[in-house]
C-alpha cells in the first residue's frame, strides 16, 4: 500500500502538538464566545427599543458584520491599529477583538429575534392571570425566550469553532501552521505527509464541530 | 490617505475582485446544483445514495473552508490528485455551498405541510403536476431567507482563497503591504471592493425575499 503518510503524526510528539494546535484556536473561540454572549444579550435587548437612533446604529453595526468578510475584519484590527495608531497588537489578542465583535453582532440579531418572536397575547395572558411584571418575566417570557436562544448560540460556538481558523492567515500558530511544520520537517523522511497530516486537522475539526451541532440540532427539534 | 496611490493600486484590485468574482459565483452555480441534486436524494430516501449524502454533508458543515482547502489543495496531490488552484478554490467552495444548500432545500420542503400535497392531489393533479406547481414554489419560496444567507455566506469566505495561493482581493492587499507599507490605502481599497461584492447581493436578496413571501399566506 502506498505510504499516506500518516506515520509522521506517530513519530515524537507530533500528535500531541497538533491537538495543542487545535487547543490554540479553541481557546480563541471560546473567549470570543463568551464576550459575544454577555454583550449579544445586552445590545439585543437595547434592540427591541424604540430609540430610533440606537436602532439606526445598531443596524449599521450589525450589516457591516454581516457583509464584511471576518478576514478583511482581521486584517483591519491586526494591520490596520498598528499602522494607525502605533499600538502593536499581538495577533492572538487582534483574533479575540475580532471574533468578539462578530460574534456579538451575530448574538445580538439572535437575542432580538428570539425577544420580537414571542407575541404579545403572552404578556396579555399573562397580566390577564394576575402576574406581576416580574413574574410575568421570570415564569413566561424568559423561559419561552431561552429556549428559541439556547439551540442558535450552540451553533454559533461551532460557526466560531470554523472561523477561527482564520487566524492562521495573519500569523497565530494554530493547528494548521503546527500541521504545516510538521510536514516541512518531515519533509525527507516521508514525502507525503501533507496528505495524513491534512486529513487528520480536516477530521479533528469534525470532531471538535460535529457533537455541538448535533446537539444544537436536538434542542432545536426537541424544544420548537 | 494618499488618494493618488489608491489610484494607482485600483487595476490589481480590479484584477482581483474579478477573479474573487468569477471563483465565486462558480462555486456558488455548483453549490445550488449539488445542494439541490443533494436534497431530493435525501427527500426521496434513495437507499444508499442517501446515506452518503448524508455523510457528505455532515463532514462539510462541520469543517472550516480553510481547512478543506488545504486538504483538497496540498494533501490530495500526494495521492496523484493534482488539480489547479482556481479550479481547487471553486471545488471548496461547490462542495461547502452544496451541504449548506441541501440543508436548507431540505428544510424548505420539509415546511410544506402535508395538506398542500392532498390538497393538490384531490383537485386531481398527477404527482408531477403536484411538484412543479405546488411544491416546488412553495418550497423555494421558503428556503429564500436561508438561500441568500448561503449565498453571502460562500461570498465572505472566498476571502480564504489567498491560502491556496490564489491572486485574490485579500492577496493583493497583503502583497501590497507587504511591498509598500500603504497600509491604510489598501485596506480601504479591501473594504470598498468587498462592499462592490457584496452590497449586491445583500440588497438584491432581501427585495426577493420580499417578493417571494407568498407561501406564507394562508398557512
Amino acid at each position: 500500500m502506498r505510504n499516506l503518510g500518516l506515520d509522521v503524526l506517530l513519530k515524537g510528539t507530533n500528535m500531541l502538538r497538533l491537538l495543542e494546535g487545535l487547543w490554540v484556536s479553541l481557546r480563541i473561540s471560546l473567549i470570543a464566545v463568551a464576550v459575544s454572549i454577555v454583550l449579544g444579550l445586552i445590545i439585543g435587548s437595547i434592540m427591541t427599543g424604540k430609540n430610533v437612533i440606537i436602532r439606526a446604529v445598531t443596524r449599521l453595526y450589525l450589516e457591516i458584520v454581516r457583509i464584511m468578510p471576518q478576514m478583511v475584519l482581521l486584517f483591519i484590527v491586526f494591520f490596520g491599529t498598528t499602522r494607525v495608531f502605533g499600538i502593536n497588537l499581538d495577533a492572538t489578542a487582534a483574533s479575540i477583538i475580532v471574533f468578539s465583535f462578530w460574534g456579538t453582532a451575530e448574538m445580538s440579531d439572535i437575542v432580538r429575534g428570539a425577544l420580537i418572536s414571542i407575541p404579545k397575547h403572552r404578556y396579555e395572558s399573562a397580566a390577564a392571570l394576575g402576574l406581576s411584571k416580574v413574574q410575568t418575566y421570570v415564569h413566561v417570557i424568559i423561559p419561552e425566550t431561552l429556549r428559541r436562544l439556547i439551540p442558535l448560540s450552540i451553533n454559533l460556538v461551532t460557526r466560531m469553532i470554523k472561523t477561527t481558523s482564520l487566524v492562521m492567515m495573519i500569523g497565530v500558530v494554530e493547528v494548521l501552521k503546527v500541521g504545516q511544520q510538521i510536514i516541512e520537517a518531515n519533509r525527507k523522511s516521508s514525502p507525503n505527509a501533507a496528505f495524513g497530516v491534512y486529513l487528520v486537522v480536516f477530521v479533528l475539526y469534525y470532531i471538535a464541530c460535529r457533537p455541538i451541532s448535533f446537539l444544537a440540532g436536538r434542542l432545536e427539534r426537541k424544544w420548537s | 490617505m494618499d488618494l493618488e496611490v489608491m489610484k494607482e493600486y485600483m487595476p490589481l484590485y480590479r484584477e482581483a475582485f474579478f477573479l474573487t468574482m468569477k471563483i465565486g459565483w462558480i462555486g456558488i452555480l455548483g453549490a445550488v446544483i449539488i445542494g439541490f441534486a443533494a436534497a431530493v436524494v435525501r427527500l426521496l430516501k434513495i437507499p444508499v445514495l442517501h446515506r452518503i449524502l448524508g455523510a457528505y454533508i455532515e463532514l462539510f458543515r462541520n469543517t472550516p473552508l480553510l481547512v478543506q482547502l488545504f486538504f483538497l489543495y496540498f494533501g490530495l496531490p500526494k495521492l496523484g490528485l493534482s488539480i489547479s488552484a482556481p479550479f481547487c478554490g471553486a471545488l471548496g467552495l461547490m462542495l461547502l455551498g452544496g451541504a449548506y444548500m441541501a440543508e436548507t432545500f431540505r428544510s424548505g420542503f420539509e415546511a410544506i405541510p402535508v395538506l398542500q400535497t392532498e390538497t393538490a392531489r384531490a383537485l386531481g393533479m398527477s404527482k408531477f403536476q403536484t411538484t412543479v406547481h405546488v411544491l416546488l414554489p412553495e418550497a423555494l419560496s421558503v428556503s429564500m431567507p436561508g438561500f441568500t444567507a448561503n449565498m453571502i455566506f460562500l461570498l465572505k469566505e472566498t476571502s480564504v482563497f489567498s491560502a491556496i495561493s490564489l491572486m485574490d482581493l485579500m492577496f493583493t492587499a497583503k502583497d501590497l503591504i507587504g511591498l509598500y507599507f500603504r497600509t491604510v490605502e489598501c485596506l480601504t481599497l479591501l473594504v470598498v471592493f468587498y462592499l462592490f461584492l457584496l452590497l449586491p447581493v445583500s440588497i438584491l436578496g432581501s427585495i426577493v425575499e420580499r417578493r417571494v413571501r407568498y407561501a406564507e399566506f394562508g398557512a
